[in-house]
């Protein structure tokens, strides 16, 4: 298995069903009474969250006590960092202390692969920046795989804020990796100019591609990164790519509905839409426990790089 | 690991008959088989609680659950191979508590996954008691564990290598001992 998770783009496709097979084992553990293995008794986790985030933070942290693991949980404010320490002392720091995995979220891209030339701790990136968030398009995969056998074929929507979205480009990969046809919609400032390069197709109208998807996939309108006016109001943009009543209604029979949260509710998003039976907004949250403790056992379940294999 | 068969230690028919004895030691050690439930140890122990199962249900017309557990999370050995143990499905769809659980596996060897199921199972409720019950005993145990059922007590070297198949896994049924020949 990988050594660090910085990029969908690391995985094969057999890699990634690997690590969807394994999530299924641990799923099973979360309807346990008892809801805790032993598998990583002994490690330690760090949790390095430079941007706020409470499922993806509370996700890991779960995920590596679920496996017995110790957890450190780690933001900027009120830490070394408010006193102006560098990322790279704060990591050595860290790794200094005995941690064998580092989960960083941080608002610039790359500062992930940045932290593996500093430390020798397997590195997670946990969304860096508007470049990638891969566990949770692993998760997105996983939550997909419960309602459809395959993904060859599969049509997949997202919709909305592509431009600041790590997740959108996460998801694309991964999907299309797995033979999944993806069409990216949104207003033309939000879609970004080197999509095609991605392998996915581009709309900026919802309707027709409503009318095919399998999977109707919204993202958040990222106004915090947002530094100038990408759309006239935010009531026309619900109008023209909010998901609402009618438009659920046009979607083929069987299709799902996913929001990888936080979600403005009547934005993007309609309100009684996010509570519907075809929503898997909370399934994802549940998956994405499973889904992080099967590459926590499988990143930090192996020796250490370089030992011998030795018979069992 | 390359295996190189030496010897046939059990044919399908003796598997069976095995499988049989077994059936009717576990019925008569617990005076029936009411408060008794059968869970296997991925992979191919799970094949032979569910023989056990049915041999069990056309002895005594009891129907006995059947779970099967995955021992990857318990194992003792984490973080000493290159890559962490494969997993296989843990499905106990039962209550344990207060249930006679047989384990079954398909050999006995160190004994070191039979306490990483023990270590599992406590997971799962607590059970009035446990007992073991396997295809082929080895030998070589590293720890003080023992088999309340054993179909075969087979001598071994330690760096002898016991191959056991199943119709529901492999196709055919056989206990084969061979060695490691990487």
């Amino acid at each position: 298995m990988i050594k660090n998770l910085l990029s969908v783009t690391q995985l094969q496709p057999e890699d990634i069903t690997r690590i969807l097979d394994t999530a299924d084992s641990f799923r099973e553990v979360g309807t346990r009474v008892i809801k805790k293995v032993p598998a990583l008794r002994g490690r330690t986790v760090v949790n390095l969250f430079y941007e706020n985030s409470t499922r993806t933070r509370i996700s890991f942290e779960l995920a590596a006590k679920r496996l017995s693991a110790d957890v450190i949980n780690f933001s900027t404010s009120g830490s070394s960092v408010a006193k102006g320490e560098s990322l790279k002392d704060t990591a050595l720091t860290l790794e200094a202390m005995g941690a064998d995995a580092i989960v960083i979220r941080h608002s610039s891209s790359g500062s992930p692969y940045t932290l593996t030339r500093w430390v020798e701790a397997s590195v997670i990136n946990a969304g860096d920046g508007t470049h990638e968030h891969p566990t949770q398009a692993l998760l997105d995969l996983f939550t997909i795989r419960e309602h459809f056998p395959s993904f060859e074929g599969l049509r997949v929507a997202i919709v909305g804020d592509v431009l600041h979205s790590r997740v959108a480009r996460s998801n694309v990969h991964a999907l299309t990796r797995m033979g999944a046809e993806v069409t990216l919609v949104g207003p033309a400032t939000l879609i970004p100019p080197d999509v095609p390069a991605w392998g996915a197709q581009v709309s900026h109208e919802l309707d027709p591609v409503l009318a095919k998807a399998n999977v109707c996939y919204m993202l958040r309108v990222q106004r915090e990164r947002q530094r100038q006016q990408y759309f006239p109001s935010v009531r026309e943009y619900s109008r023209l790519f909010g998901l609402n009543r009618e438009r659920v209604a046009a979607l083929p029979e069987g299709a799902l509905i996913m929001h990888p949260g936080p979600m403005n509710r009547g934005v993007e998003i309609a309100s009684d839409v996010a509570d519907l039976p075809q929503s898997l907004i909370t399934d994802q949250v549940t998956n994405g426990i499973a889904v992080r403790m099967a590459l926590l056992y499988l990143m930090l379940g192996g020796a250490a790089e370089g030992a011998e294999e030795e018979a069992s | 690991m390359p295996f190189e068969p030496r010897s046939r230690l059990l044919e399908e028919g003796e598997i069976r008959r095995a499988v049989t004895r077994i059936a009717h030691e576990i019925l008569e050690r617990n005076k029936g088989a009411s408060e008794v439930v059968l869970v296997g140890i991925a992979a191919r122990g799970d094949d032979l609680a569910r023989r056990l199962a049915e041999e069990i249900e056309r002895i005594e017309k009891v129907e006995v659950p059947v779970g099967v557990l995955d021992i990857s999370f318990y194992r003792d050995d984490i973080g000493l191979h290159a890559e962490a143990p494969e997993v296989h499905e843990t499905r106990i769809p039962f209550d344990i508590a207060g249930k006679t659980v047989v384990l079954v596996d398909d050999v006995l060897y160190t004994g070191r996954t039979i306490r990483a199921a023990l270590d599992a199972l406590v997971d799962f409720g607590r059970p009035r008691a446990v007992q073991l019950a396997v295809l082929v005993d080895r030998g070589h145990r590293e720890l003080p564990i023992r088999a309340d059922y054993v179909g075969k007590n087979v001598p071994t070297r330690s760096d002898d290598l016991i191959r056991v198949l199943t119709t529901e896994t492999d196709g055919n049924d056989a206990v084969e001992l061979g060695e490691d020949v990487s």
